[in-house]
């Protein structure tokens, strides 16, 4: 199993999956940043710098929190949640965007650009950028800036640019493929700040670096608690960014068994989910080669989620890989059993978790049940829900 | 053996001292009717390469023109097969420009290289053109690729260091496509600097021919890269026009009209 843990090749393949496939501008910067990276990670300034930042600024550790009123309501196992939503800025994003601010200052690069979906990503990049004192523009679809008004007002209050993007379907591929038309124009200035374990090497490898603090710490707290590790991690996914940073520093624990929970939208018919396992096929989009929701002819399908953070069409390159291994296993909520389970933790636990984290809540409510008292499940809770009440009062009337 | 009409346009351009016209279109756009009639009137205004852009949903290297043209060919039915089936007309019509798919990967990945070298050849095409597969990903297909007919067009950028410029070299065929400018497809007012230092570099490493694009689009711009290339791409200029002509009755003919103007610039 120890070859779970072993980096991807130099190229950032994970097996059949991963890769650069970026139009040639923007090799040279790919690779200046993998080297700079490959630099930094061995640099224990760099280190404790980001440790710092952290500790300091982002507020980690965060706190494996003891569920009982979920787990007594739930009637089986221990529900432990990683509470990645008491962080700075309100998700576990900003794990990410400090460490590639800091890497972006190495490279002498004084202009951050970004997408977003929910808005999250967009608002821990404005929030570095505000406090490294960096230009920042943030990229996204006018589909989710009207989801997420709250959040475009939060990235402009701190300083930042937002772009509104109004090809396609208007939300996070768009986002994406308009951010990178922006590197591409101003590569040699510009870092792009990518908020999730997609795209081109060495993001996948980089950002899953950078989040596995998460599951790092939830190993520790999880032994120092009960003694032992936990018998099932849950954890949504979008891109794949927080369930690869609490599940990768458990790939080696065999017993544990890791579960991923995609958008199932509507249903799984095309244009309805955001679900890239249940629906979709081997591909190649903005950067990497992975799973990715398609038509016969490859051309990408729409897709559906109450959660913007999770309406994607492509999965992280890494997890593709880890389903092939069978480490991982993927399942989908549906848009109704998310928002039944955003008003569960909220009314059980007096914690609103974003609509994101909430699929990994509803699929935990199917699960915990099954299994025996004694038995321990994690779920990352990977952002709070403030910035989804709005949406929510539209859809639940109370 | 049959040899590849991108060499031997080239070869010929050579012999005859002259510079290469390639004109970009977007194929279906505004349907592949028009994309036919296209091709045939730019071959007979001078066009020495045509390429077919392939419609793809996430364009993420182009400008807004392109995308827009991707928006209708898509909207038009466009797909990879009937793409082919339209060269493949092109070729039945007795048209001998060479012609090379432009693309995005994920449309050739799904109909799968195994099959689309073969299938691409058969139907007359002469080069690909995959914007996002870099020298650095094609190791899974080269093999397939240097047997086959089927030339791999590779683009170098003002970003690419020489030592990429020189394994980008070894793998080239047919021409190299020298992006001139940081940036998406479009129209630019004013031509990228460096142009010359940059194809003197790529002629150091290879004897492949060199096509200059990104950001040319009138005839004194064309007449001015052309000093210092094998030849000259020009694309959104190309396809705003078709979009603005694509109601008139005779869009064709003024196409060929205003592809000539660029041709006669780039051969004077």
């Amino acid at each position: 199993m120890q070859k779970l843990k072993s980096q991807p090749d130099k190229q950032g393949h994970f097996g059949p999956y991963g890769g650069m496939f970026v139009p040639e501008t923007l090799m040279s910067a790919l690779q200046e940043l993998t080297a700079e990276y490959d630099r930094a990670r061995k640099d224990s300034k760099f280190k404790r710098e980001l440790d710092y930042y952290l500790r300091e600024y982002a507020g980690r550790p965060t706190r494996l929190y003891f569920a009982e009123r979920l787990t007594r309501e739930l009637g089986g196992a221990k529900i432990y949640l990683k509470r990645e939503d008491m962080l700075h800025t309100g998700a576990h994003k900003i794990n990410n965007c400090l460490g590639q601010v800091l890497l972006a200052r190495r490279l002498g690069k004084r202009r951050i650009i970004a997408e977003t979906g929910a808005g999250q990503h967009g608002v821990a990049t404005a929030t570095v950028a505000a406090m490294f004192g960096m230009e920042c523009v943030i990229y996204m679809g006018e589909v989710d800036m009207a989801r997420q008004a709250l959040n475009v007002y939060r990235m402009r209050l701190l300083g930042s640019k937002v772009v509104g993007v109004s090809a396609g379907q208007r939300t996070l591929k768009e986002a994406i493929s308009e951010a990178m038309r922006d590197w591409t124009t101003n590569v040699r200035t510009t870092h792009y700040i990518l908020g999730s374990a997609l795209g081109s090497h060495p993001y996948p490898m980089m950002v899953r670096d950078f989040q596995s603090c998460i599951g790092r710490e939830a190993r520790r707290q999880i032994l120092a608690k009960e003694g032992r590790l936990p018998d099932a991690i849950v954890a949504c996914v979008g891109g794949g960014s927080n369930s690869i940073g609490i599940f990768h520093p458990f790939l080696a624990d065999k017993k544990v068994q890791l579960i991923g929970v995609e958008a199932g939208g509507r249903g799984i018919r095309p244009g309805d989910h955001a679900a890239r396992f249940a629906g979709g096929s081997l591909g190649v989009l903005q950067g990497t080669r992975t799973y990715v929701l398609q038509n016969t002819d490859g051309q990408i399908e729409l897709t559906h989620s109450v959660s913007a953070g999770l309406d994607y069409a492509a999965v992280g390159p890494e997890h593709a890989w880890l389903r092939d291994l069978k480490r991982i296993e993927y399942t989908y909520a549906t848009d109704d059993e998310a928002l039944r389970a955003f008003r569960f933790l909220a009314e059980k636990e007096g914690i609103i978790p974003a609509l994101e984290s909430a699929h990994a809540v509803a699929h935990t409510m199917k699960l915990a049940p099954k299994m025996k008292k004694r038995q321990i499940v994690i779920i990352n809770l990977s952002g709070r829900g403030d910035k989804d009440v709005q949406q929510v009062a539209e859809i639940v009337k109370l | 053996m049959a040899t590849n009409r991108i060499d031997q346009r080239f070869a010929e351009l050579r012999a005859r001292g002259q510079k290469g016209f390639v004109a970009y279109i977007t194929a279906g756009d505004p349907d592949l009717d028009a994309t036919r009639r296209l091709a045939l009137a730019f071959e007979r205004a001078g066009v020495d390469v045509l390429e077919l852009g392939v419609p793809f949903s996430d364009p993420l290297a182009d400008g807004v023109v392109n995308q827009l043209a991707a928006e209708r060919a898509l909207k038009s039915g466009t797909t990879l097969p009937k793409i082919l089936d339209t060269v493949r007309a092109l070729r039945a019509d007795g048209c001998r420009m060479p012609i090379v798919l432009f693309t995005y990967f994920n449309p050739v990945h799904r109909y799968g290289m195994e099959k689309f070298v073969p299938d691409a050849v058969a139907a007359g095409v002469d080069g690909m053109l995959a914007l996002d597969l870099p020298a650095d990903e094609t190791e899974p297909w080269r093999k397939l690729l240097e047997a086959s007919l089927l030339h791999q067009i590779h683009l170098i950028a003002p970003t690419t260091t020489e030592s990429r410029i020189a394994a980008i070299a070894k793998q080239a065929g047919g021409f190299i496509y020298y992006v001139s400018r940081e940036g998406v497809t479009g129209m630019q007012q004013q031509l990228a600097t460096n142009i010359a230092g940059m194809t003197a570099k790529i002629h150091k490493h290879t004897r492949v021919p060199v096509a200059v694009g990104f950001g040319v689009s009138t005839p004194e711009q064309a007449r001015a890269v052309a000093q210092h290339a094998e030849a000259v791409v020009v694309g959104s200029a190309i396809v705003d026009r078709v979009a603005k002509l694509s109601a008139a009755p005779d869009m064709v003919e003024q196409m060929g009209a205003f592809v000539k103007s660029l041709v006669d610039a780039v051969k004077q």
